[in-house]
């Protein structure tokens, strides 16, 4: 690994400062389980390192009346074993609890995987399914961006040189609203989607008809993706396997998967088709108040 | 460039101060500053859990932290386990059950299952496969290492 400086600093104005001066040549540590290995094998080599993990916007977690904060640097492992995220955000529980082994776990934050931008990001789809918004800062000031506008193509992002995700937020879960996140791989553990999928539905106060619905799919384009057509096709549709097939059909359409080592463009278009159908379910079941872990 | 920076930390409950440059990470750093080569180098890119240590309670792969990111926190690795010569449970368990053939692989499978009993004291198989999963054994296969933990649990 080539030498560089580290900084850790204990104020946001701070680190937007350092990213400011050094913008370009600097890069922000999270969880290190990717940028640390890019450092390794001469993918990535910054200059200045900028440790996220003592500023206090992003290392915070926080419910406040039912919105959620989730600060750039807080860990998959955080996440899961926060008792009222699973209950009131389980497709995030869903994907922290999928990403590597608990080792990986423990060091890879949310912030990290969507400023990562890989395809396949398995915590993306989830937070784009509840609406969540990315807080960003600079020296310059800070913006808002809706999550889906982040990721641009494998690796890149939206954020310019000396910019900083702070936080993701995403609104108070409606009542009678579920959702849900699913990951293929060929095995049970360790290993990088083939193809995953998100939705989040909101029920009316009968529990049969879905008044609105959001799905994302990852691995299958170059960028994780939203697609907003297949959730507008379920607003007022009655729950079952009908509509949902028709959603399901819709991402799979969607998608533009490419041909790799880890599946072919019609295996993964078939799996994100399943993949959203069953996401689907399962966030009616939940949204219907079954406990699915 | 940018020299050597002085990290104070907590190694297995004891305060110790080390130098290392920031590309360093904590594993070279246990085991080339600090001479604590229990922890074992496998990967290098956390996929094989060789190097998995538990740093202020988390579990994690020591090759995917930077040294100087240690700054104020507690490291546990493999050489705190035992007491003096008296071998912990999951120690024991691992010679009783055969949980090792060449050895390269399990101090990082004893500090996963020591972090899996210390915040589930009485797991069940499932629990203990899934805490297992982030660490590779190339030679015992993977039903001696869970029979292992199991019996540290009953014991």
């Amino acid at each position: 690994m080539k030498d560089f400086q580290y900084l850790a600093p204990r104020r946001l104005d701070e680190a937007a400062a350092l990213m400011a001066e050094h913008a370009g040549s600097a890069q922000l540590l999270a969880g290190g389980t990717d940028l640390l290995i890019f450092m390794r094998n001469g993918r990535k080599s910054p200059e200045v390192v900028i440790d996220a993990k003592k500023i206090p916007e992003l290392t915070r977690l926080q419910l406040d009346a039912g919105r959620l904060t989730i600060g750039a640097a807080v860990s998959c492992r955080t996440v899961w074993e926060h008792p009222e995220i699973i209950e009131k955000f389980p497709a995030l529980a869903d994907a922290a609890t999928l990403i590597g082994g608990i080792q990986i776990q423990g060091r890879a934050t949310f912030g990290g995987n969507l400023c990562n931008a890989a395809p396949s990001a398995d915590t993306v789809p989830p937070v784009i399914v509840y609406g969540a918004t990315a807080h960003i800062a600079s020296a310059r000031g800070e913006r808002q961006a809706p999550v889906e506008e982040i990721c641009t193509g494998p690796g890149l992002t939206s954020l310019a040189p000396d910019e900083i995700l702070v936080s993701l937020s995403i609104p108070a879960p409606q009542a009678n609203s579920g959702a849900a996140f699913l990951r293929f791989i060929p095995r049970n553990e360790m290993d990088i989607a083939v193809a995953n999928a998100a939705a989040r539905v909101d029920l009316d106060e009968t529990g049969e008809t879905i008044s609105a619905a959001r799905i994302a799919i990852g691995a299958v384009a170059p960028v994780p993706l939203y697609v907003e057509a297949a959730g507008a096709a379920l607003a007022g549709k009655p729950v079952n396997d009908g509509s949902i097939a028709s959603a399901a059909r819709i991402a799979r359409d969607a998608s533009t998967p490419i041909n790799d080592m880890r599946g072919t463009v019609e295996h993964r278009k078939q799996l994100v088709e399943v993949l959203t159908a069953r996401a689907l379910r399962r966030a009616c079941d939940r949204a219907r108040g079954e406990k699915i872990q | 460039m940018s020299g050597k920076s002085l990290v104070t930390a907590t190694i297995n409950g004891e305060e110790k101060q080390f130098l290392c440059e920031p590309r360093q990470s904590l594993l070279e750093v246990l085991r080339d500053v600090l001479y604590l080569t229990g922890t074992k180098e496998g990967c290098n890119d956390g996929n094989c859990g060789a190097c998995s240590v538990i740093v202020d309670g988390v579990l994690l792969d020591a090759c995917c932290m930077l040294a100087v990111e240690a700054e104020g926190s507690s490291v546990e690795t493999i050489e705190g386990l035992a007491t003096g010569d008296e071998l912990h449970p999951l120690q024991r368990a691992f010679l009783e059950e055969t949980g090792l053939q060449c050895g390269i692989c399990t101090p990082g499978f004893l500090m996963s299952a020591k972090a899996l009993l210390d915040k589930t004291p009485r797991p069940d198989e499932q629990q203990v496969r899934h805490w297992l999963a982030g660490n590779l054994c190339r030679c015992t296969g993977y039903d001696k290492l869970v029979r292992s933990v199991l019996k540290a649990v009953e014991a």
